[in-house]
């Protein structure tokens, strides 16, 4: 056991689902050729001036009410000046010491419980472009990303352990996608997060030095560069040394962090209000209106399948991984009699087949076909097994399911041994009437036929069931 | 040369044609140009095909927009499409802005015609052209003077009879000190009044696109073209453009006049004071009535404004690095020895004190004690305005304190020139219209402008008192232009 403890706080990058940049009117496509979504605005040619895109701020604002933000009636967008040759302007419009939103919070699971992780504040901000290195002696600047919208989402230093920052991680991305606000996709770099990590020896109210941890791109990447950022810290102090303030990467060949510099130089970026953009009010009204238009959270709606349900906490887990298998699942559950069996079947069958991008989902087959599927099953005109046999038949499809069931002449019980399982409890329940067909009366041998396709619910096929039943009761 | 509305009235009317009005226009810049160097760019051909297309719109018998051929020259300091645009400095040297500012479209849709772009101090930096990165404007009145600044070349364009209007920008000061100094009417509008999209930024919170022309109905036409909310600027008024031609009606009975003793001050020049008096008792004689205000953060404003005008430029200038347009330096391995000598080579001496300043004062640990403190102060001397408007109707006073001063004679005094700003930058500093109308000149024939502050918004009444000026002092241009 460890004497130290750490403390960790991290700071997202979310890039805001809008068709346009933050400040003009180029498309946010990812993937196009460099520099062919650019205008004199976010190219910062000379006189360009930004005009700020509503559907960012309602987005933004958003993702501030899904995290029990509160929204400031007034914030200010404020200039970050810097050099570099990705960013156009020699400043970064972002925010500042007014920021949209603060004060929120986000519950994660940690052990056996939950923790609630304080969100300090979330602003907006534009993206910078991207260099590319790759042309031998030359490099490029691809602007296309150049004033993206983003938010910016930083925790108060509430994280114990990388396990931690990984379940925030996954709880912030998971809940952003739910309430469309950001596609969750790492690998466009449309989610993005660095990490402030600290130890302290247990107990110890002082705060130990911070080093950032910058543009780690994946959940698994995050996890192992705190965990290796905390044992280096540990190390470091535990033979007598120090730690130093300083940015850190990630290099996930070794496996370990390195300085990529040091705050003794940080950059002062002599942040001011943008004078080219008034304060930004939300009304009251504004923000009740953007509050009305958010879907239920992952976390009610996990809830509200266990209580409704009856789904087990890790069913429902799963079904609301995602908002548009939460609204599969649910359109299934709504047509069907047992919402626990459609439950269970899309985790065991068609999330096998289902494929997630961004915030699109595909599924192959319809909550429907499933439903139809289901209710035959349930019937019990197929077994269990067959339901498998004609989900396979569906994928892909938009076939009833009844109809591949009769195509598949499952709809006749002719397995001999099934149907002899029928009849033996049709002569066992009818013992009586047996003695009596042995004794000679053979009109009877109808009788037991019938209740042998009432057991079967008329599947059976009747030349089995007649062989069957002779062999039961005996020649006459 | 005629005024903005009589070459447009005659245009329309078929008496004159534009293409006649255009050759004129580059006649007269073909023969004053080269002795006061108005002009970085002629744009001959690109004014040649704009006015031919104004006149075979009216020969198809379509309706003719309000400059319908007038020939105007625009400050390098606004984009304009296919016509170079350098504000003045080497670092846009030969740059072909993609698109033009809104102030361009507006006066292109009314039909007038760009004949080309005025010089100006290099970024808007200045108040006397001197430092523009080409070559100095002369004053047409005197060619061993100068036209003040930074709109200069705009000033002496009009002055010198080569166009009847041209558009300025003015931060603080620099389209009304040089109207004073060149005898022409120049118009700084409310802030937001007018589009600053495509006008390269030199202080976002207090560039203001204006007018200067040859007379007051001229420079009102001018500015109800220009004026008017514009979707590309969020700074912009959402307001309709002016109406101010039709209220040029130049009537002042009744009116009362604050007159800031702040500003009849010391370091007001003796004959600029003659001038300003004269015609303050003329005003009266209209039916006027002068009364006495107080302004007293007055003092605080030139200080004021070189903390948020150098701050706000030294992050508007950072985009010029070298990496997308303009001037790139050569053989420099690294990105940031790139930068920092594509800065270094481009910008000028006072550019770069200007961007040092505004850098130290955004630093951290000086950004209270300066910028936090001069946002204060400017609250303040806005202030000052507001409690002397619930008083009086507009405030008047002498433009600059001095006439034009001889070129060099301030060029290495840069604390001299910044005071000789002190009487416009209250006014932009309160985001407040204003206006240098020409009054009498000095005994050794200098112009002087008369300042004019009115409420924001009410460009209406500025331009009714200067129409009344200008019936006691009709527009004269230069040297028999």
């Amino acid at each position: 056991m460890s004497e130290y403890e750490a403390v960790i706080g991290l700071e997202v990058h979310a890039q805001l689902l809008t068709h346009t940049k933050i400040f003009c009117g180029c498309s946010t496509a990812f993937g196009k050729e460099p520099n062919t979504q650019v205008c004199p605005v976010c190219l910062g040619l000379p006189g360009a001036l930004p005009v700020l895109n509503r559907a960012a701020v309602e987005l933004a604002a958003r993702a501030s009410l899904a995290l029990s933000a509160t929204v400031q009636p007034v914030s200010v967008f404020a200039r970050k000046n810097y050099f570099y040759a990705d960013l156009p302007k020699g400043y970064q419009i972002s925010q500042f010491d007014r920021p949209l939103a603060l004060a929120g919070h986000l519950a994660i699971p940690s052990g056996d419980g939950q923790k609630t992780v304080r969100i300090q504040r979330l602003h907006m901000e534009e993206d910078a472009g991207k260099n590319i290195h790759d042309r031998g002696d030359t490099s490029i600047v691809d602007l296309n990303r150049a004033g993206v919208p983003l938010i910016e989402i930083v925790t108060e230093p509430d994280l114990a352990s990388a396990e931690e920052a990984g379940a925030y991680l996954r709880a912030l991305r998971e809940i952003l996608v739910f309430v469309g606000v950001n596609d969750g996709n790492l690998e466009e770099g449309s989610f993005r997060c660095d990490a402030n990590v600290s130890i302290k020896k247990k107990g110890d109210p002082e705060l130990g030095t911070r080093v950032e941890l910058k543009n780690i791109n994946s959940f698994k990447f995050v996890e192992k560069a705190i965990k290796s950022e905390i044992a280096r810290q540990e190390l470091l102090l535990s033979d007598g040394g120090k730690v130093i303030r300083e940015t850190r990467g990630w290099d996930d060949v070794k496996e370990s962090t390195f300085t990529l510099r040091n705050k003794e130089a940080a950059e002062d970026y002599r942040y001011f209000p943008d004078p080219d953009l008034p304060e930004l009010t939300l009304g009251v009204r504004d923000i009740e209106t953007i509050r009305n238009t958010l879907p239920e959270l992952p976390k009610d709606k996990r809830a509200r399948f266990a209580r409704e349900l009856s789904l087990t906490p890790a069913a429902a887990e799963v079904l609301t991984s995602h908002p548009r298998l939460a609204a599969f699942f649910e359109e299934t559950a709504m047509l069907t009699s047992d919402g626990l069996r459609a439950a269970n079947f899309i985790q065991s069958e068609v999330l096998r087949d289902a494929e997630f991008h961004g915030t699109v989902a595909t599924f192959p087959v319809t909550p429907s076909q499933v439903a139809g599927l289901l209710a035959l099953s349930e019937s019990g005109q197929i077994s269990g097994k067959q339901a498998k046999e004609v989900y396979a038949k569906l994928r892909g499809t938009t076939l009833d399911p009844k109809a591949v069931v009769a195509e598949l002449g499952m709809s006749q019980l002719t397995d001999p041994a099934a149907v002899l399982a029928l009849c033996e409890e049709a002569v066992q329940a009818n013992a009586k009437q047996a003695d009596a067909y042995r004794a000679g009366k053979t009109s009877l041998f109808g009788f037991f036929v019938g209740d042998v396709m009432k057991r079967s619910k008329g599947r059976a096929n009747p030349g089995v069931v007649n062989e069957m039943l002779k062999r039961l009761l005996g020649a006459s | 040369m005629q005024h903005v509305w009589q070459i447009a009235d005659a245009v329309t009317h078929g008496e004159l044609t534009a293409e006649a009005a255009c050759e004129a226009s580059l006649r007269a810049i073909g023969a004053r140009d080269p002795g006061v160097s108005a002009f970085i760019t002629v744009s001959t051909e690109y004014a040649r095909e704009q006015a031919r297309a104004v006149d075979k719109k009216r020969a198809r018998g379509e309706p003719l927009g309000r400059l319908a051929g007038v020939p105007v020259a625009v400050k390098d300091a606004l984009v304009t499409r296919g016509v170079a645009t350098t504000c003045g400095s080497k670092m846009l040297a030969g740059y072909m802005p993609p698109y033009d500012a809104t102030v361009v479209q507006r006066l292109l849709a009314e039909d007038a015609v760009i004949v080309g772009k005025a010089n100006m101090d290099e970024f808007a930096m200045g108040s006397s052209t001197e430092h523009s990165a080409f070559f100095p404007t002369k004053n047409p009145w005197d060619r061993a003077r100068t036209p003040g600044g930074s709109s200069g070349g705009s000033a002496a364009a009009v002055a010198s009879g080569m166009v009847p209007a041209a558009i300025g920008s003015d931060t603080g000061g620099s389209v009304r000190q040089p109207a004073s100094f060149t005898g022409t009417v120049g118009v700084k509008p409310t802030y937001g009044r007018v589009s600053r999209y495509g006008l390269v930024a030199f202080a976002s919170s207090l560039d203001q696109v204006g007018p200067i022309a040859s007379d007051v109905r001229g420079a009102a036409r001018m500015l109800d073209v220009i004026s008017g909310a514009c979707a590309h600027d969020m700074t912009s008024l959402r307001e309709p453009p002016t109406a101010t031609e039709a209220l040029a009606h130049g009537k002042v009975n009744g009116l009362r006049l604050g007159v800031p003793a702040e500003y009849f001050a010391d370091g007001l020049s003796a004959e600029v004071r003659t001038s300003i008096d004269q015609a303050l008792a003329a005003l009266t004689e209209m039916g006027a009535a002068l009364v006495p205000i107080a302004m007293p953060h007055t003092a605080l404003a030139v200080a004021t404004y070189y903390v948020i005008a150098p701050a706000e430029a030294s992050s508007n200038l950072s985009r010029f690095d070298g990496v997308r347009f303009g001037v790139r330096a050569k053989g420099r391995a690294s990105l940031g020895e790139l930068i920092s000598a594509t800065r270094a080579e481009g910008f000028g001496a006072e550019v770069k004190r200007r961007i040092l300043l505004g850098t130290f004062v955004l630093s951290s640990g000086y950004y209270d004690a300066y910028y936090g403190r001069a946002l204060a102060a400017r609250r303040l001397i806005a202030k000052d305005f507001e409690d002397a408007f619930t008083s009086v109707d507009a405030i008047v006073s002498p433009v600059a304190p001095t006439a034009a001063w001889k070129l060099g004679e301030l060029a290495d005094d840069p604390l001299a020139m910044y005071l000789s700003d002190a009487y416009t930058i209250p006014a932009s500093l309160a985001g407040l219209p204003a206006l240098s109308v020409p009054v009498a000149p000095t005994p050794s024939g200098l112009p002087v402008g008369l300042h004019v502050v009115c409420r924001a918004g009410d460009e209406g009444a500025l331009l009714s008192i200067a129409a009344a000026v200008e019936t006691r002092y009709p527009p004269r241009l230069a040297e028999g232009a």
